[in-house]
């Protein structure tokens, strides 16, 4: 839904679902996700529905990814550093 | 009398809409009693909405026998309560009769809950609890991994836990189905003793009834006097944390850690003297949750989503009062802390008795008159 | 592991945090301010400064560019920054918990300012849920950050000065939107005859929002007005959007979804402190009982900016000033005669930026089936339960959202009742024929965030010394 980014100099270069992403400098991994057109981000682990990122500030948590293998992020509150592995969180998250 | 009251009044006035209460009034309600329970709104400080949710016969009635066999008998009665309440209402309340578990970190701890429960069984043996080691408690729940300071744990096979919340929504949706009148935003002001009926002034009019139940957890006090009912009360505060939901790995609630059907991990539970204050501190929740780690090691990395203070309903003490008025017959008291576990048995057998006009000598040792007395040596 | 206290300890990054952190040090206050963006500007800042050397401020208009001089003061200000930290828990005596996403600590203030700012209101319609359904100020922030355009399909509903800045923006960025579906149904001639005075003296606003609509329709950007019941239809994600005006349903393919309806104050912290909150008919919302500096009813508690009171960036930016003059007067760096004098131009350019608040909150208005939807519609998105589930509770006998939280689980998931609160305490009132006062809001608890639980646990030997 957005159009890709013009292609910055200083792009940082991040992990989604395993796919190489060039990203923006200052860019939250919940952008990444968005930026990498995944369809959703997490599956509610009440109704099982696929969610997206919805508010990007915070208020919302439909945004949560498993950022560096650390589930139960706020992805639009975390920037991006290079190498980052951004995943999709799935239900309920396991211990 | 405003809307929503009965023509014809009710047998009995309950006042008090939480736990305690509202079994007390289903009891009464499924005993056929035109039942009407009085409760505050939305803000009640309200102990079952703070609630660890354990049915827990371990460790209970220390020093009273009568409330040892009283909690055992309500753990008793709870697979066939929490069936028909779920039937009737069709609200799930996510009861499970898994056993309980206390766990013990390091030796020092080990011996001293041994010592404990030795204890326990010789004033009655009605537990059933016994030490585990620790890897016998690792095949008891394989899914846990425990940390290096747990050296074991007691057991015992009638503790269980279930939906406190849900619980309450389930009485007060059987207390509807059974006719009862459920009046919130109607917390008592005063209650009058004339020509043997009771009339109950609250904000929405005033409520008659031939028969009343005092059960208004530490709104008690304010009421009972008026009745002549005794109301021996201490406030005591727990800090509970709640987590996020996980995937299941512990069944068994723990006397520190349950994970709900939810999936959430509940960790509790602190012990305070901070009278009726109610918040939370970082201090305490912070106590508690490095306990729960050194437990479950894992449980350092989930996230904490709510904390709660609630003021827990307690006697001098500790243990059940439930009591007749002499000036007032018919006016009947009922003060206790775990509403949860004696839910079952407040439903049938006080229920029971209270329909039938007497506490009866099963319930003559709950009376605080046990406050009176000196102690023998 | 407290850092040394301060004499004030400001939450919040915004323009209302930033001019009361910048006031105070003037005034010889020490300053700390908390803020969770990696840098300050707020949400109507947002990385303002990264935006003006990538040397795309411009782009997004003077209004945005005046944060850069708020930024700068700050920097130069002498105040002790932590950016990228979470405030979780304000215990009283000014204690401030805070995370860097790591580890907490504990920032002491002798006297603590609130400034932690709007949200959107939320926009429960049927399909909100899906994903491509995000609110317009997540696409702004994605705007301002790293300059993300929406492409050709995607829609904006809703109503409210941000819809048409945001549009506006969009297209002086070289992008394009499938179209505007206005929800506002306040009828500007009547709304702006009623605030006459307001409008006039409030014509800067006025001209810019005629600017933003001159250059929509030079940019030839479909607009329909009146709209009701919008929808987004989709399997797994929105795929079309549904909506009615002038009585006839109509739907178009849609590539994305964003909505809005006015933001509403950010209360989460002052709830949770216990301060006295107040609802607002006219904002319909709550917000914090507070004196004309901020002073809430708790003791050593200030608010200042958009969570006290939704006036803009400009008010919010006074108000955090006149917040940092009551601090200083309470703590006796000032006197309150010097604290009166001070104030009185401030005050003064509140009610010049002000002026034309009374007719936005006329004309903007959020529908009344956005404030209580139909059975059907999704209302906590985290638990997921329908306005339908309240009802039932409501039926139950529940008379507040804290009953109806502990039976459906409403508002327990982890945005902690930010997202469904506002609709459940008007499902609740219109349910129960009571006034949203009367209901009331959900009791908060700390912490204020998802916290993990090892940070919690490591903070327990540290208290246990104190």
């Amino acid at each position: 839904m957005f159009r890709k980014p013009p292609e910055a100099p200083d792009a940082v270069l991040v992990e989604v679902e395993g796919r190489p992403v060039r990203v923006p400098p200052g860019a939250s991994a919940a952008a990444a996700a968005l930026i990498a057109g995944l369809a959703s981000t997490r599956t509610s682990p009440v109704t099982g529905e696929p969610r997206a990122p919805y508010c990007m500030m915070g208020v919302c948590f439909e945004c949560l990814l498993v950022i560096d293998d650390e589930p139960s992020q706020q992805g639009c509150m975390v920037t991006v550093r290079p190498g980052m592995r951004i995943r999709r969180q799935e239900g309920a998250r396991e211990l | 009398m405003n809307a929503g009251t009965r023509a014809g009044g009710y047998d009995f006035v309950v006042v008090g809409g939480g736990v305690v209460g509202s079994s007390i009034a289903f009891g009464l309600a499924e005993r056929g009693r035109r039942v009407a329970v009085l409760d505050e709104g939305d803000r009640a400080q309200r102990a079952a909405r703070t609630n660890f949710g354990l049915v827990w016969v371990q460790s209970k009635g220390d020093g009273m026998p009568a409330y040892m066999r009283w909690t055992r008998r309500s753990a008793d009665l709870w697979p066939a309560f929490a069936q028909r309440l779920e039937s009737l209402t069709g609200v799930g309340i996510e009861y499970r009769k898994a056993g309980g578990l206390v766990y013990c970190l390091g030796p020092v701890e080990f011996d001293a809950r041994r010592e404990k429960v030795e204890q326990l069984r010789a004033q009655a043996d009605i537990y059933g609890t016994e030490m585990i080691e620790r890897a016998a408690l690792e095949r008891l729940v394989p899914g846990a991994r425990f940390g290096p300071d747990v050296v074991g744990a007691s057991h015992c096979p009638n503790d269980g836990h279930c939906n406190p919340l849900l619980l309450l929504k389930a009485l007060h949706a059987a207390l509807a189905i059974h006719g009862a009148h459920y009046l919130p935003d109607a917390p008592a002001r005063n209650i009058v003793h004339r020509e043997g009926r009771f009339v109950v002034d609250t904000p929405r009019g005033s409520i008659e009834a031939g028969r009343l139940v005092l059960a208004a957890g530490h709104g008690t006090p304010a009421l009972a006097d008026a009745i002549d009912l005794p109301a021996p009360m201490k406030a005591e505060r727990g800090q509970i944390l709640v987590t996020e939901r996980c995937r299941p790995i512990l069944p068994i609630p723990g006397s520190g850690i349950r994970q709900t059907q939810d999936g959430t991990f509940l960790i509790g539970s602190s012990k305070e003297k901070t009278g009726f204050d109610d918040s939370t501190t970082v201090a305490v929740g912070g106590r508690m949750a490095a306990r729960a780690i050194r437990i479950l090691p894992e449980l350092g990395g989930i996230r904490l989503t709510r904390t709660w203070g609630g003021i827990r309903v307690l006697t001098p003490d500790n243990h059940p009062v439930y009591a007749e008025s002499a000036r007032c017959p018919g006016a009947f008291v009922a003060i206790c802390h775990s509403g949860i576990t004696l839910a079952a048995v407040h439903a049938a057998d006080l229920a029971e008795a209270i329909s039938g006009g007497a506490l009866g000598p099963t319930l003559e040792a709950f009376h605080a008159r046990r406050f009176h007395v000196p102690k023998a040596a | 592991m407290s850092d040394r206290p301060f004499d004030l300890v400001v939450i919040g990054g915004g323009p209302a945090g930033l001019a009361a952190a910048s006031q105070a040090r003037q005034l010889g206050l020490s300053v700390a301010l908390v803020d969770e963006q990696p840098a300050p500007g707020g949400q109507i800042y947002r990385a303002v400064e990264r935006a003006e050397a990538e040397g795309r401020a411009t782009a997004l208009g003077e209004d945005y560019r005046h944060g850069l001089g708020l930024v700068r003061a700050f920097h130069e200000c002498g105040a002790t920054l932590f950016a990228s930290h979470q405030a979780w828990q304000v215990e009283p005596g000014g204690r401030v918990f805070a995370t860097d996403g790591k580890a907490s600590r504990l920032i002491e203030g002798r006297r603590v300012l609130v400034a932690v700012g709007a949200i959107e209101r939320p926009v429960p319609i049927r399909g909100w849920t899906l994903p491509g359904v995000m609110s317009v100020g997540a696409a702004q922030i994605l705007h301002k950050t790293i300059g993300l355009v929406p492409d050709a399909g995607v829609w904006i509903a809703g109503s409210g000065p941000l819809t048409l800045h945001f549009a506006a923006e969009i297209v002086a960025a070289g992008g394009r939107i499938a179209g505007i579906l206005d929800t506002a149904h306040g009828r500007l001639p009547e709304t702006a005859l009623r605030h006459l005075g307001g409008v006039v003296r409030g014509w800067r606003y006025v001209a810019r929002g005629l600017g933003y609509l001159a250059r929509l329709r030079m940019a030839d950007v479909r607009r329909v007005s009146g709209v009701e019941n919008v929808e987004a239809l989709g399997e797994g994600r929105v795929e079309r959007v549904r909506w009615r005006s002038g009585g006839q349903w109509q739907e178009a393919p849609a590539s994305g979804l964003l909505l809005h309806e006015g933001v509403v104050p950010n209360t989460h912290m002052t709830m949770a402190i216990g301060c006295a909150h107040d609802w607002d008919e006219a904002q319909k919302c709550f917000r914090p009982r507070t004196d004309r500096f901020g002073m809430t009813d708790v003791e050593a508690i200030l608010v200042a900016g958009d969570c006290g009171s939704i006036g803009g960036a400009r008010v919010a930016e006074c108000r955090g000033r006149l917040a940092a003059l009551g601090a200083a007067a309470s703590l006796g760096v000032i006197s309150a005669a010097e604290r009166d004098r001070l104030a009185g131009p401030v005050e003064a350019e509140v009610s010049a930026h002000g002026a034309l608040r009374g007719f936005l909150d006329d004309l903007y208005a959020p529908a009344a089936e956005l404030c209580v939807p139909p059975d059907d519609v999704m209302v906590c998105r985290c638990e997921g339960i329908t306005a339908g589930r309240i009802r039932e509770a409501a039926s139950l006998g529940c008379r507040g959202p804290n009953q109806v939280k502990s039976f459906t689980r409403c508002g327990m998931g982890p945005c902690q009742g930010r997202m469904c609160g506002p609709t459940v305490t008007a499902t609740l009132a219109a349910a129960l024929g009571m006034t949203p006062q009367e209901v009331g809001a959900f009791r908060i608890r700390p912490p204020l965030k998802p916290l993990r639980l090892g940070e919690l646990a490591a903070l327990a030997d540290a208290e246990a010394g104190e």
